[in-house]
């Protein structure tokens, strides 16, 4: 209980310092935004006037403070672009982020383990030989590009999805699930590899130890030994490591988005800090990173829970 | 201290190898002019006269990947050193005397690497604009974390060994002994470092690039000739493939060659 008390503050802390770098780093942007929310009607009077209004002539950190107060009351300033609130922008597009995140991770769990598991199992047969060698090359390529090939063999080879139509979850739910589901590969397929390693890795680890030998002088075959003893040892690291892949999902999914055409947080990340829409940007930033430091807690917290090593250390 | 026998080394030293050297030939000589327009050859496919095809612009896309290859790997390389040469410094520096500034930095270190560094070059790249110089400057700030981190720790580890203390006792300066007599100790894992960061570089900078962020026309980078072969990926497949392949190549390379030195990888 001491422990996730202490979590938790340092979670608040840096949730914090995490909120206050992305608005200080948005802050020194060079560049005044009155000129540009101005264009031609720029006077320096006008400017001032405006900078007053904006509130832009206070002291940084009780901005800050402010900012912060209404941000978490839901009111995350006007986008500069759009010329509408900041909240109108995103709606929407939260949830297509939050969903192709969700069926990556799920499609990384479901598979990655079996997956682990078998390699160990049939380590010496083709399947072994084949599947090493193929994990190392799939580790290597980086998502925005596995998403291109996905797109030419899915989309326009076997022709399973349209390519740069997005179909929303108002019109059909099946639809926009099974266009997802490609982008849902892109992001997937190299943490399943990953993932995949490491189990193996861990479980022929845990083969070392002296249990091992026990369970096979009782007379277990190795199969009975790894699928009853090893394999559950050998998951408490892989089961932290899914836990924090969750932020590295959503991270990736800024770029996958962009790849596939879905209208998600990433996409609008990226086009506003290319349109430089600094409100919507710094919003979506403190977004996706306080998505990250609370999955990196809740990772923390699950290692202590599940293995009790970790709470005497 | 480098194991030289090691399947994954020699892999990774392959197929670094090759690509430095089409690189390095490639500043020399390119079968054609990577910009060169041949109107008559648009969306050739591969053939004997262009190995890799050409472009909607007819340009030779075999010459314009070595090209890209060159400029991608001289970005990785910039930012690298940027990162290394401050992370030596301060991770030196902290191991060397830790104190409470050692305590605040390495604290702020793992608050740092704890974020995918995308998002951290995305919000850096707001802040300083998009173009080469900027996304070189991006990066290298980002690797500073990670290098200071391992030097840190290797430094922190050799400072309470005998050799250090008789260099100390023999009125060496502190500054000698850290950069002339640690320094040369610490280069295995530092190498390992130095690969995987390569590795990381070239993601970062095509996925920068590929998302408009990065390099800016004209000047060549893989990831921008990615997101161009992206619209003509039916005319034109084999676009995507060379300059996409030519992306992993360089990946696989430093990936292998971190492993292969002794570090993992964690890209």
């Amino acid at each position: 209980m001491h422990y996730v008390l202490k979590k938790t503050g340092v979670l608040l802390a840096t949730l914090l310092l995490v909120s206050l770098f992305a608005f200080l780093a948005f802050e020194i942007i060079p560049g005044d935004p009155t000129t540009m929310l101005l264009g031609s009607d720029y006077t320096p009077e006008r400017a001032e006037a405006l900078r007053q209004s904006l509130g832009l002539d206070r002291n940084v950190f009780l901005r800050f403070f402010d900012w912060l107060c209404a941000f978490l009351r839901g009111d995350m300033g006007t986008s500069y672009s759009y010329a509408m609130p900041v909240r109108e922008v995103l709606r929407g597009k939260i949830a297509v982020t939050a969903v192709l995140s969700l069926m990556s991770w799920v499609l990384v769990v479901s598979v990655s383990v079996p997956l682990g598991i078998a390699l160990v199992r049939y380590q010496n047969k083709a399947f072994g030989r084949i599947c090493n060698p193929l994990n190392q090359v799939i580790m290597a390529i980086p998502t925005f590009f596995l998403g291109i090939l996905l797109t030419y063999l899915f989309g326009l080879v076997l022709k399973l999805f349209t390519p740069g139509r997005f179909i929303p979850f108002r019109e059909s739910v099946s639809g926009c699930l099974r266009y997802l589901l490609f982008p849902a590969l892109a992001i997937s397929l190299p943490k399943i590899a990953k993932t995949a390693r490491l189990l193996r890795a861990s479980i022929l680890g845990e083969m070392k130890q002296d249990y091992v030998l026990t369970a096979y002088s009782h007379g277990n075959s190795r199969w009975l030994v790894i699928r009853n003893h090893v394999v559950r040892n050998a998951l408490l690291p892989v089961v932290t490591y899914l836990a924090m892949s969750l932020a590295d999902i959503v991270a990736s999914s800024i770029i996958v988005e962009q790849v596939f055409v879905v209208p998600g947080l990433g996409r609008l990340l990226v086009a506003s800090i290319s349109n430089r829409d600094y409100p919507v940007a710094l919003s979506i930033v403190v977004m996706i990173a306080s998505v990250v430091v609370v999955m990196n807690y809740l990772a923390d917290i699950l290692t202590q829970a599940i293995d009790p090593r970790v709470r005497l250390s | 201290m480098i194991n030289t026998k090691d399947k994954s080394f020699r892999i990774g030293a392959g197929i670094t190898g090759f690509m430095l050297l089409v690189i390095l030939l490639g500043l020399l000589w390119t079968p054609y002019d990577p910009n060169a327009m041949h109107a008559a050859e648009k969306m050739a496919s591969p053939s004997l006269r262009h190995l890799f095809g050409t472009d909607n612009f007819g340009r030779d896309i075999f010459s314009r990947v070595v090209q890209g290859s060159g400029a991608t790997f001289l970005i990785a390389l910039c930012s690298v050193g940027l990162g290394l040469l401050f992370g030596l410094l301060i991770g030196g520096l902290t191991g060397y005397y830790g104190g409470w500034v050692d305590e605040v930095l390495m604290r702020l270190n793992d608050s740092i690497t704890a974020f995918p560094s995308l998002l951290l070059a995305l919000v850096l790249i707001a802040v300083f604009h998009s173009g080469k110089y900027n996304i070189i400057l991006a990066l290298g700030i980002i690797f500073i974390p990670s290098f200071a981190r391992i030097v840190r720790m290797e430094v922190a580890k050799q400072r309470t060994l005998d050799y250090v203390q008789n260099a100390r006792l023999m009125g060496v300066k502190d500054m000698r002994i850290l950069f002339v007599h640690i320094m040369p100790n610490i280069l295995p894992v530092l190498l390992s470092a130095v690969a995987i960061g390569f590795n990381n570089a070239v993601l970062a900078e095509a996925s920068m690039s590929y998302l408009g962020l990065g390099v800016q026309p004209p000047d060549p980078s893989l990831g921008r000739m990615l997101s161009e072969a992206q619209s003509y990926l039916l005319r034109a497949p084999w676009y995507a493939l060379s300059v996409g392949g030519a992306i992993v190549l360089l990946v696989l390379g430093f990936g292998l060659l971190s492993e292969g030195l002794g570090g993992e990888s964690h890209a």
